[in-house]
Protein backbone atom coordinates (compact mmCIF):
# COMPACT_ATOMS: atom_id res chain seq x y z
CA UNK A 1 0.00 0.00 0.00
CA UNK A 2 2.76 2.38 1.11
CA UNK A 3 4.68 1.54 -2.19
CA UNK A 4 2.02 2.38 -4.47
CA UNK A 5 1.65 6.02 -3.15
CA UNK A 6 5.01 6.29 -3.91
CA UNK A 7 4.32 5.67 -6.92
CA UNK A 8 1.81 8.43 -6.77
CA UNK A 9 4.19 11.36 -5.94
CA UNK A 10 4.72 12.35 -9.51
CA UNK A 11 1.75 12.98 -10.48
CA UNK A 12 0.49 14.52 -7.23
CA UNK A 13 3.20 17.15 -7.54
CA UNK A 14 2.36 17.11 -11.15
CA UNK A 15 -1.51 18.47 -10.60
CA UNK A 16 0.32 20.58 -7.54
CA UNK A 17 2.57 22.23 -9.67
CA UNK A 18 -0.57 22.63 -12.21
CA UNK A 19 -2.89 24.48 -9.77
CA UNK A 20 -0.19 26.75 -8.40
CA UNK A 21 0.68 27.73 -11.72
CA UNK A 22 -2.62 28.08 -13.19
CA UNK A 23 -3.78 29.99 -10.37
CA UNK A 24 -0.68 32.84 -10.94
CA UNK A 25 -1.39 32.71 -14.15
CA UNK A 26 -5.53 33.62 -13.35
CA UNK A 27 -4.20 36.73 -11.34
CA UNK A 28 -4.51 40.02 -12.61
CA UNK A 29 -0.86 41.08 -12.39
CA UNK A 30 0.64 43.40 -14.68
CA UNK A 31 3.80 42.33 -15.60
CA UNK A 32 5.20 46.13 -16.59
CA UNK A 33 4.88 46.91 -13.47
CA UNK A 34 8.51 46.84 -12.41
CA UNK A 35 9.33 46.97 -8.12
CA UNK A 36 10.47 50.41 -7.28
CA UNK A 37 14.49 50.50 -6.86
CA UNK A 38 14.41 53.73 -5.62
CA UNK A 39 11.47 52.88 -3.14
CA UNK A 40 12.67 55.09 0.39
CA UNK A 41 15.98 56.03 -0.70
CA UNK A 42 16.87 59.52 -1.44
CA UNK A 43 16.35 61.22 -4.00
CA UNK A 44 18.87 61.31 -7.37
CA UNK A 45 21.35 64.21 -6.87
CA UNK A 46 20.44 65.84 -10.62
CA UNK A 47 19.82 69.43 -12.00
CA UNK A 48 18.14 70.15 -15.23
CA UNK A 49 16.77 73.49 -16.77
CA UNK A 50 13.30 74.59 -17.02
CA UNK A 51 11.18 74.23 -19.61
CA UNK A 52 10.03 77.70 -19.75
CA UNK A 53 13.22 79.26 -18.70
CA UNK A 54 16.61 77.93 -19.48
CA UNK A 55 18.02 80.11 -17.18
CA UNK A 56 16.39 78.49 -13.94
CA UNK A 57 16.89 74.62 -12.96
CA UNK A 58 15.34 72.39 -11.35
CA UNK A 59 17.34 70.24 -8.94
CA UNK A 60 17.25 68.40 -5.76
CA UNK A 61 17.25 71.25 -3.77
CA UNK A 62 13.73 71.78 -4.43
CA UNK A 63 12.40 68.89 -2.76
CA UNK A 64 14.01 69.54 0.11
CA UNK A 65 11.58 71.11 3.16
CA UNK A 66 8.22 69.71 2.18
CA UNK A 67 6.03 66.87 0.38
CA UNK A 68 6.08 67.14 -3.23
CA UNK A 69 4.99 65.03 -6.34
CA UNK A 70 6.91 64.61 -9.19
CA UNK A 71 4.99 63.78 -12.61
CA UNK A 72 6.79 62.58 -15.76
CA UNK A 73 5.17 63.35 -18.95
CA UNK A 74 5.33 64.13 -22.40
CA UNK A 75 3.35 65.42 -24.87
CA UNK A 76 3.39 62.01 -26.87
CA UNK A 77 1.98 60.27 -24.24
CA UNK A 78 -1.94 59.84 -24.66
CA UNK A 79 -2.23 58.28 -20.78
CA UNK A 80 -0.48 61.63 -19.91
CA UNK A 81 -3.41 63.64 -20.69
CA UNK A 82 -5.77 62.42 -18.37
CA UNK A 83 -2.73 62.43 -15.80
CA UNK A 84 -2.76 66.17 -16.68
CA UNK A 85 -6.61 66.69 -15.74
CA UNK A 86 -6.32 65.56 -12.64
CA UNK A 87 -3.04 67.49 -11.56
CA UNK A 88 -4.98 70.58 -12.48
CA UNK A 89 -7.59 69.67 -10.31
CA UNK A 90 -5.26 69.09 -7.50
CA UNK A 91 -3.41 71.88 -8.07
CA UNK A 92 -6.21 74.19 -7.53
CA UNK A 93 -7.74 72.11 -4.81
CA UNK A 94 -4.91 70.79 -2.51
CA UNK A 95 -2.50 72.25 -0.80
CA UNK A 96 -0.19 70.34 -3.05
CA UNK A 97 3.74 71.49 -4.77
CA UNK A 98 3.64 69.75 -8.22
CA UNK A 99 6.78 69.32 -10.15
CA UNK A 100 7.47 68.35 -13.51
CA UNK A 101 9.60 66.24 -15.72
CA UNK A 102 9.09 66.85 -19.42
CA UNK A 103 10.16 64.00 -20.93
CA UNK A 104 11.85 63.22 -23.87
CA UNK A 105 9.64 65.57 -26.11
CA UNK A 106 9.59 68.96 -28.30
CA UNK A 107 10.06 72.12 -25.88
CA UNK A 108 7.90 74.25 -28.66
CA UNK A 109 4.80 71.28 -28.29
CA UNK A 110 5.90 71.33 -24.78
CA UNK A 111 5.11 74.56 -24.06
CA UNK A 112 1.82 74.48 -26.15
CA UNK A 113 0.49 72.00 -24.24
CA UNK A 114 0.99 73.65 -20.89
CA UNK A 115 -0.32 76.77 -22.62
CA UNK A 116 -3.74 75.27 -23.79
CA UNK A 117 -4.42 73.13 -21.06
CA UNK A 118 -2.94 75.06 -18.10
CA UNK A 119 -0.19 74.23 -15.95
CA UNK A 120 -0.54 72.61 -12.47
CA UNK A 121 3.29 72.23 -12.25
CA UNK A 122 5.52 74.69 -9.97
CA UNK A 123 8.76 73.90 -11.87
CA UNK A 124 9.11 71.83 -15.27
CA UNK A 125 12.15 70.17 -16.05
CA UNK A 126 12.93 69.87 -19.50
CA UNK A 127 14.55 66.45 -20.10
CA UNK A 128 15.15 65.97 -23.42
CA UNK A 129 17.74 63.48 -23.57
CA UNK A 130 15.95 61.29 -20.90
CA UNK A 131 18.88 61.47 -18.60
CA UNK A 132 17.23 62.87 -15.40
CA UNK A 133 14.65 60.14 -15.91
CA UNK A 134 16.96 57.50 -16.12
CA UNK A 135 18.73 58.76 -12.25
CA UNK A 136 15.02 58.67 -11.25
CA UNK A 137 14.84 54.77 -12.61
CA UNK A 138 11.92 55.96 -14.95
CA UNK A 139 10.80 53.53 -17.94
CA UNK A 140 8.15 55.06 -19.31
CA UNK A 141 5.41 57.57 -18.93
CA UNK A 142 3.16 58.83 -17.07
CA UNK A 143 5.32 58.18 -13.54
CA UNK A 144 4.71 59.91 -10.49
CA UNK A 145 6.47 60.09 -7.60
CA UNK A 146 5.77 61.14 -3.99
CA UNK A 147 8.80 62.77 -2.27
CA UNK A 148 8.77 63.18 1.92
CA UNK A 149 10.35 66.37 3.56
CA UNK A 150 13.94 64.59 3.83
CA UNK A 151 13.83 63.90 -0.05
CA UNK A 152 13.03 60.21 0.17
CA UNK A 153 10.80 58.78 -2.26
CA UNK A 154 7.94 57.12 -0.66
CA UNK A 155 5.74 56.08 -3.27
CA UNK A 156 5.93 56.26 -6.70
CA UNK A 157 3.05 55.05 -9.05
CA UNK A 158 3.42 53.62 -13.07
CA UNK A 159 0.48 54.80 -15.55
CA UNK A 160 -1.96 56.47 -15.24
CA UNK A 161 -3.50 58.49 -12.43
CA UNK A 162 -7.08 57.92 -11.70
CA UNK A 163 -9.20 59.44 -9.29
CA UNK A 164 -9.37 56.10 -7.27
CA UNK A 165 -5.66 55.91 -7.38
CA UNK A 166 -5.62 59.45 -5.80
CA UNK A 167 -7.85 58.64 -3.13
CA UNK A 168 -6.96 55.41 -1.67
CA UNK A 169 -3.46 55.64 -2.55
CA UNK A 170 -1.84 58.93 -2.95
CA UNK A 171 -4.06 61.22 -0.61
CA UNK A 172 -3.59 59.06 2.37
CA UNK A 173 0.17 59.01 2.23
CA UNK A 174 0.43 63.13 1.42
CA UNK A 175 -1.86 63.57 4.69
CA UNK A 176 0.53 61.12 6.27
CA UNK A 177 3.58 62.38 5.60
CA UNK A 178 2.52 66.23 5.84
CA UNK A 179 1.31 65.85 9.29
CA UNK B 1 6.21 15.84 -56.40
CA UNK B 2 3.26 18.29 -55.67
CA UNK B 3 3.83 17.81 -52.17
CA UNK B 4 7.83 18.86 -52.12
CA UNK B 5 6.87 21.93 -53.91
CA UNK B 6 4.19 22.80 -50.80
CA UNK B 7 6.89 21.50 -48.15
CA UNK B 8 9.57 23.87 -50.05
CA UNK B 9 7.34 27.01 -50.23
CA UNK B 10 5.99 26.43 -46.25
CA UNK B 11 9.90 26.14 -45.27
CA UNK B 12 10.76 29.48 -47.77
CA UNK B 13 7.64 30.89 -46.16
CA UNK B 14 9.21 30.23 -42.67
CA UNK B 15 12.57 31.29 -43.63
CA UNK B 16 11.22 34.63 -44.57
CA UNK B 17 10.06 35.36 -41.18
CA UNK B 18 13.36 34.33 -39.50
CA UNK B 19 14.97 37.46 -40.94
CA UNK B 20 15.87 39.04 -37.36
CA UNK B 21 16.85 42.70 -36.83
CA UNK B 22 20.24 42.27 -36.36
CA UNK B 23 21.67 43.61 -32.99
CA UNK B 24 21.37 46.93 -32.94
CA UNK B 25 24.62 47.85 -31.60
CA UNK B 26 27.09 48.80 -34.09
CA UNK B 27 30.58 50.00 -33.91
CA UNK B 28 29.77 52.82 -35.90
CA UNK B 29 27.38 54.49 -33.47
CA UNK B 30 29.65 53.23 -30.50
CA UNK B 31 33.46 53.21 -32.06
CA UNK B 32 35.76 52.13 -28.97
CA UNK B 33 39.54 52.97 -28.59
CA UNK B 34 40.11 48.96 -28.00
CA UNK B 35 38.38 45.50 -28.81
CA UNK B 36 38.43 44.91 -25.03
CA UNK B 37 35.87 47.79 -24.27
CA UNK B 38 34.13 46.90 -27.51
CA UNK B 39 33.72 43.16 -26.32
CA UNK B 40 32.73 44.20 -22.54
CA UNK B 41 30.12 46.45 -24.00
CA UNK B 42 28.57 43.93 -26.17
CA UNK B 43 28.68 41.75 -23.13
CA UNK B 44 26.97 43.90 -20.86
CA UNK B 45 24.24 44.95 -23.63
CA UNK B 46 23.52 41.53 -24.11
CA UNK B 47 22.77 40.52 -20.09
CA UNK B 48 20.92 42.97 -19.23
CA UNK B 49 17.32 43.27 -19.88
CA UNK B 50 15.31 46.26 -21.34
CA UNK B 51 12.25 47.42 -19.36
CA UNK B 52 10.01 48.12 -21.75
CA UNK B 53 10.52 45.75 -24.20
CA UNK B 54 11.03 43.09 -21.64
CA UNK B 55 11.88 39.73 -23.28
CA UNK B 56 14.44 41.75 -25.37
CA UNK B 57 18.06 42.59 -24.15
CA UNK B 58 19.50 46.23 -24.37
CA UNK B 59 21.13 45.09 -27.17
CA UNK B 60 18.31 43.42 -29.32
CA UNK B 61 15.64 46.61 -28.21
CA UNK B 62 14.54 49.50 -30.27
CA UNK B 63 12.63 51.44 -27.33
CA UNK B 64 13.94 54.54 -26.61
CA UNK B 65 14.80 53.97 -23.40
CA UNK B 66 16.95 51.05 -24.10
CA UNK B 67 18.45 53.43 -26.69
CA UNK B 68 19.54 56.10 -23.79
CA UNK B 69 20.67 52.92 -21.35
CA UNK B 70 22.78 51.69 -24.50
CA UNK B 71 24.63 55.46 -24.32
CA UNK B 72 24.98 55.78 -20.92
CA UNK B 73 26.59 52.36 -20.82
CA UNK B 74 28.90 53.25 -23.73
CA UNK B 75 30.13 56.27 -21.76
CA UNK B 76 30.42 54.40 -18.73
CA UNK B 77 32.80 52.20 -20.53
CA UNK B 78 34.64 54.62 -22.09
CA UNK B 79 35.08 56.78 -18.97
CA UNK B 80 37.16 53.38 -17.59
CA UNK B 81 33.89 52.10 -15.64
CA UNK B 82 34.28 48.47 -14.74
CA UNK B 83 31.64 45.69 -15.34
CA UNK B 84 30.22 45.57 -11.24
CA UNK B 85 30.13 49.53 -11.20
CA UNK B 86 28.10 49.58 -14.68
CA UNK B 87 25.40 46.90 -13.30
CA UNK B 88 25.68 48.48 -10.04
CA UNK B 89 24.38 51.92 -11.03
CA UNK B 90 21.78 50.13 -12.96
CA UNK B 91 20.52 48.01 -10.42
CA UNK B 92 20.34 51.07 -7.74
CA UNK B 93 17.92 52.57 -10.19
CA UNK B 94 15.86 50.00 -12.12
CA UNK B 95 16.16 47.28 -9.65
CA UNK B 96 17.00 43.08 -9.93
CA UNK B 97 14.22 43.74 -12.60
CA UNK B 98 17.39 44.47 -14.77
CA UNK B 99 19.18 41.16 -15.12
CA UNK B 100 18.49 39.21 -17.29
CA UNK B 101 20.59 36.23 -15.35
CA UNK B 102 19.11 36.45 -11.29
CA UNK B 103 21.40 36.40 -9.10
CA UNK B 104 21.71 34.08 -5.98
CA UNK B 105 19.74 36.06 -3.21
CA UNK B 106 17.14 34.15 -0.50
CA UNK B 107 14.22 35.02 -3.11
CA UNK B 108 16.02 32.77 -5.67
CA UNK B 109 17.61 29.73 -3.84
CA UNK B 110 14.60 27.95 -4.76
CA UNK B 111 15.37 28.55 -8.71
CA UNK B 112 18.92 27.72 -8.51
CA UNK B 113 19.24 24.87 -6.11
CA UNK B 114 15.54 23.44 -6.86
CA UNK B 115 16.69 21.41 -9.87
CA UNK B 116 19.72 19.73 -8.10
CA UNK B 117 17.18 18.54 -5.39
CA UNK B 118 14.74 17.02 -7.61
CA UNK B 119 17.67 15.47 -9.72
CA UNK B 120 19.06 14.23 -6.25
CA UNK B 121 15.54 12.80 -4.91
CA UNK B 122 15.17 10.94 -8.61
CA UNK B 123 18.08 9.24 -7.69
CA UNK B 124 17.49 8.05 -4.66
CA UNK B 125 14.39 6.97 -5.72
CA UNK B 126 15.72 5.47 -8.64
CA UNK B 127 18.82 3.85 -6.96
CA UNK B 128 15.90 2.56 -3.91
CA UNK B 129 13.69 1.23 -6.65
CA UNK B 130 17.40 -0.85 -8.32
CA UNK B 131 18.46 -1.99 -4.87
CA UNK B 132 14.59 -3.54 -4.07
CA UNK B 133 14.48 -5.21 -7.48
CA UNK B 134 18.28 -7.15 -6.91
CA UNK B 135 16.64 -8.61 -3.17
Amino acid sequence: MKSRFIYLMPLLIFIGLFIVVFIRLQMPIDPHEIPTALLNQPIPQFEITLLNNEKQSLSTKDFMGHVSILNVWATWCVTCREDHELLMKLAKSEPLIIYGLNYKDSKQESLAWLARLGNPYRKVGFDQQGRVAIDWGVYGTPETFIIDKTGLIRYRHTGPLTESVWKKEIKPLIVELQA
Amino acid sequence: MKIKNILLLITSIFLMTQVYYAAAVTTDIYPFKNTQQEERFSVLLQNLRCLVCQNQNLADSNAPLAEDLRQQIYEMVIKGDSDDEIIKYLLKRYGKFILFKPDLDPNTYLLWIGPFILFLMAGIAFGRFVYRRRM
